[in-house]
Order: C-alpha cells, then structure tokens, then sequence
C-alpha cells in the first residue's frame, strides 16, 4: 500500500506547492490526478518518486519511507527522456543492469515485443516518432518490474489517436503484473478511462480536493452512459475546485479591480 | 541477437542510411570538389613559371617544391625533422589534454572546485601564450621541455574549457533517469556524463590539436636545431623559399590528418547524434 500522509512541499524559493496531501492507494490501484496548472500535480508525484522528497509529512510504501528513489518505485515523465546515445534496446534494458545478461536480453526482448517495437530494437531514439519513443520509456519504466508506476502526463504530447492508442496499451501492460498507477493527466476523459478513483486537486497551495470513484468495469466504452456520467461528476468536481479560486482570486485583487469599473 | 548494454551500440544495419549508391557519390565527389581550386591554382602557377612570365624566385612553383621535398626525403632529413616536429605535438598534446580533462571535469562536477579554480584560469587565459615563452626558457631551459611545456599550455586551455561546458551542459532530466534507476556516483559518470559529453569532448580535442600545431611553430622558432619550424627558419636565412613553402605544406598535411584521425577514431561512438548538417553533400 502506497501511503501519502500529510505531504507538503515548499520549494526554496519560498513557493509554497503542496499542503498537507493525504491519500492512500491500494496495490494495483490505477489513480488519476487532475488539477489545473500549477495546482502541485508534479510536485506530489516527484515527492513520492523520491527525486524531490516532501518538506513534510510522509511517503511510504509498505510501511517503507520514501526518501530517494526507490527501486519498487518507477516513473515516466512526460518526454520520453531516451538516452539518446543508447540503442532503443539498451534504453529499455537501462535499469536492468543488476541482472545476469542473459536474463536481461531475455527480458528487454520480452518487452519490445510486448510495446510492438521488436523491429526497432537497434534504432536509435531520434529515429522513433513520438509515440514510439513514449512507448520505450514505458517499456523501460515496467521492464524492471515496479510495485508502483508513476506518469506525469504521459501522454500529453501526443496526438488524440496515438494518446487512446497508448492508453489502451498501458492497460494491457497493467494487466500483466498489475502495479499500482499514479497518473497525472490534464485530461478528464483519459482519467476515467483508465483510473479507479480521481483525485482532484485544487491551487494555491497544492490540496486534494475531491475523490471521485470510478467504479465502471472494464474494458470500459468511452461513449457509454456511465462513462459519460462518471466523466460528468469529475468535470463538475474540477470546475469546482478552480471556481473556488476564482472568487479568492477576484477577492484577492478586487482593490485593483474597483479602478476599472 | 547480439545487445551492448551500457555502450553506443556500434555495429547497425546500413538499411537505415541512404541509398548506398548517392551515399558512394558524395563520399568522394566533395573531396575531390575540394580540391579543385588549390590544384588550379598550382597548375596555373607552374604554367606561368614555365612559360617564363615570371621567374618563380620568391614565389616557387609547385615543381620545385616537390623536388625540395623529394631531396629532403632522400637524404632521410625529412623524416628527422618530421619526426621532431610530432614528437612535439604528441607529448605536448597529451599534458595538454590530461591536464585540461581532469581540470575540466573538477570544475565542472564541483561547484567548489569551479568557484575556487575557474577565476584563475579564466585569467591565466587572457596571457596571449606566446607571452610565457620568455618565462618557459627561463625555467625549463631552451630544450624540450620548455617547447613541449608552451604546447602544452596551447592544448590546456580549450580542453578545459569544452570539458568543463560540456558538463555543465548535461541535461538535468537526463541527470534524472539516472537518479530513478538509482544509479551510483561512479555509474552515473560511466553511463549518463561521459556519454553525454563525449561530442562536444571530441570538438575539444579537436581545437587543442589545432592549437597545438599552431603552438609548436612559435616553439621551433625560438632556437631548435630540428623540426618543420627549424626548416622554415632555416630557409628563411638561407634564402630557400621552396623549403619554406615545403614545411608549410607539409604542416598542412601532419595537421589535416591529425584532425581527420580524431575525427574517425570517434565517429563510431559519435554516430547516435543527431545530426545538424544534411547528411549528403546535395543539399
Ligand atoms: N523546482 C521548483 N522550484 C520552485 N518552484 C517550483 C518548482 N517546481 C515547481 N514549482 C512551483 O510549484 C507549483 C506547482 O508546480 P507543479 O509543477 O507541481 O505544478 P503542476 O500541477 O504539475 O502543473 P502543470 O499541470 O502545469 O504541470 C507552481 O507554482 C510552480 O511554479
Ligand atoms: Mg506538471
């Protein structure tokens, strides 16, 4: 079980990103989370990969704290972040480097077949287009087998065919060992597509501002009723939340304001 | 199937590369290009010369120096001052390239080190080098050591300076997959830093070599009894002009493939870049 109790962050620069995030997500959960821009979506998700640890509260996993990254702990970043003087074979296999090579090879050629990339095993990274190359820093994020996946919005940067394509392709690969997702997405369809529960998040300082259960079964169909409803609860949660800042906002600078009318 | 983990994959298929046939073309059709103008050139000369439009005294043609050279080679004094002359470079281009690597790299990885070291060799690199020479007589004597040591310091400094931009340069969310696979200090410099510093490493060394070369001219000048510069000097004094435009092409020569070595020794590990240039030579 991956905890997160009272997770706060406040950068050195005296930005205050997260305040006292608390949630807990079960072993093979999929968790989305929404927000608008700046609300911390990043900041949490860095804290519980361990790259930027909170300034307090705690995450652990299995009664582990997390500090540093951790290797029951994968992440995939928005950009595919290939090391571009590896083979996409040697990228997929980058953090296998503790096995025995045979296990190893035998693993990352596993995988490429698994992401359909088996004829692209010696290309280089600049030769893939963006979906290609996202699916690598999946492979490579799953290939070492983590307890816990998490991806910033993976899949922003593409386009809306290749997005639902990989979507469905992360499912699958879900399917197989079933890790616990973390997932941020800027998109609420994407979110009840593929998530349990949505976790939306409210600005200034970064909060959590509503679950939202999705419990569709799957595989789900995007233009079902339900899903159009499950979808419709989470927008209007989502609305909420920015509307709330919205009026802080206006009371915040209604001074200034006043001159204008 | 054969996988390098860890290293540039060197071998790979050629089906990605271009046509095989446009790809022969442009591998010898832009040297040869090249060279067009300075052939002209030496023709048109020797023409003049022989048709006795000019008497070639001061500006010798190109026959003449071939003989100089050819007389040189065979009384084996070409190969002396060869030899003396690469001596020279090699050894100073190694101090050179050792000291600027390790400098380079300490300043890049520790911002103490570059907050301590980085101002006074940022200072020292304002001297013109020539301006040591004095100073390089005085304490090394007028031998070797104090050549290879002016070299030396010619190499120094744009092999400190490219090591120590490159890493500064390096990704940080690069840095960062690193971190998430958990990679040590010493794997992180083996499998992310050197890798990704490696092409602007090569432009370094490049530079320095090119310095080098240029440096060891002011070394010969400043009293040797061998070497290309001697040549010059030599036929300076004596009035050979053929020797002297002999040992300018004959820098020419060492130094382009000097340079050209560098650059094939590493191609192979450079060719996961993205490239900038076209790659054919039509565009
Ligand atoms: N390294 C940093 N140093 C200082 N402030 C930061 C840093 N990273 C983020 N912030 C600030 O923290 C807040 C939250 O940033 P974060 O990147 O977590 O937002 P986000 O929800 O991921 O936004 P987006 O949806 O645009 O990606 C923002 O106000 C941002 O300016
Ligand atoms: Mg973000």
């Amino acid at each position: 079980m991956l905890v997160l109790g009272g997770v706060s962050k406040t950068y050195p620069n005296g930005v205050h990103a997260l305040e006292r995030f608390s949630a807990e997500i079960r072993l093979g959960e999929i968790v989305a989370i929404i927000g608008g821009s700046g609300c911390g979506k990043s900041t949490l998700l860095r804290a519980i990969a361990g790259l930027d640890p909170a300034t307090s509260g705690a995450v652990t996993l299995d009664d582990i704290a997390i500090t540093a990254p951790h290797e029951k702990i994968g992440i995939i970043f928005q950009e595919p972040r290939l090391l571009p003087w590896l083979s996409v074979a040697d990228n997929i296999g980058f953090g296998l480097s503790d096995l025995p090579a045979a296990e190893r090879r035998a693993r990352v050629v596993r995988a490429l077949d698994r992401v359909g990339l088996a004829d692209k095993a010696r290309a280089w990274p600049r030769e893939l287009s963006g979906g290609q190359a996202q699916r690598v820093a999946i492979a490579r994020a799953l290939v070492p087998q983590p307890e816990v996946l998490l991806l910033d919005e993976p899949f922003s940067a593409l386009d809306a065919f290749t997005r639902t394509d990989l979507q469905d392709h992360l499912l699958d690969l879900w399917a197989d060992a079933r890790p616990t997702l973390v997932m941020v997405t800027h998109d609420v369809e994407e979110a009840v597509m593929l998530a349990d529960r949505v976790l939306v998040m409210r600005p200034r300082p970064g909060r959590l501002f509503a679950d939202v259960a999705v419990n569709l079964a799957r595989p789900r169909d995007r233009k079902s009723q339900l899903f159009d409803q499950v979808k419709r609860r989470v927008l209007t949660a989502l609305d909420r939340s920015l509307d709330r800042n919205l009026m802080e906002a206006q009371s915040n600078s209604s001074a200034g304001e006043a001159m204008w009318w | 199937m054969v996988m390098t983990v860890d290293l540039p994959a060197l071998e790979r298929s050629e089906a990605t590369a271009a046509p095989a046939s446009r790809v022969r073309l442009t591998r010898y059709a832009r040297p040869a290009l090249g060279l067009v103008l300075p052939l002209a050139l030496a023709v048109g000369w020797e023409a003049i010369v022989h048709l006795g439009w000019s008497n070639g005294r001061l500006v010798p043609p190109p026959s003449k120096v071939i003989a100089t050279i050819i007389d040189l080679a065979r009384t084996g004094e070409l190969s002396r001052h060869i030899l003396a002359t690469l001596s020279r470079v090699a050894a100073g281009f190694a101090f050179g390239v050792i000291a600027g690597t390790l400098l380079g790299a300490i300043s890049g990885y520790w911002a103490l080190a570059r907050q301590l070291l980085d101002p006074t060799i940022q200072a020292l690199r304002a001297i013109p080098s020539i301006a040591w020479v004095p100073l390089f007589i005085l304490w090394l004597g007028i031998f070797e050591t104090s050549k290879v040591a002016l070299i030396a310091v010619g190499v120094f400094f744009p092999v400190y300076l490219g090591v120590m931009g490159a890493i500064l340069a390096v990704d940080r969310k690069i840095v960062e997959v690193g971190r998430i696979f958990r990679l040590s200090g010493p794997a992180m410099i083996r499998r992310i830093l050197l890798p990704a510093v490696l092409p602007a490493y090569v432009v370094a060394l490049r530079v320095g070599l090119g310095l080098g070369w240029m440096f060891v001219v002011a070394a010969e000048f400043m009293g040797a009894s061998e070497g290309l510069g001697y040549l010059l000097i030599d036929g300076q004094q004596l009035g050979k002009p053929a020797q002297i435009v002999a040992a300018i092409v004959i820098f020419a020569i060492l130094g382009k493939t000097t340079d050209w070595l560098i650059e094939v020794t590493s191609a192979p590990l450079l060719r996961w870049q993205d490239a900038f240039a076209p790659q054919g030579g039509g565009s």
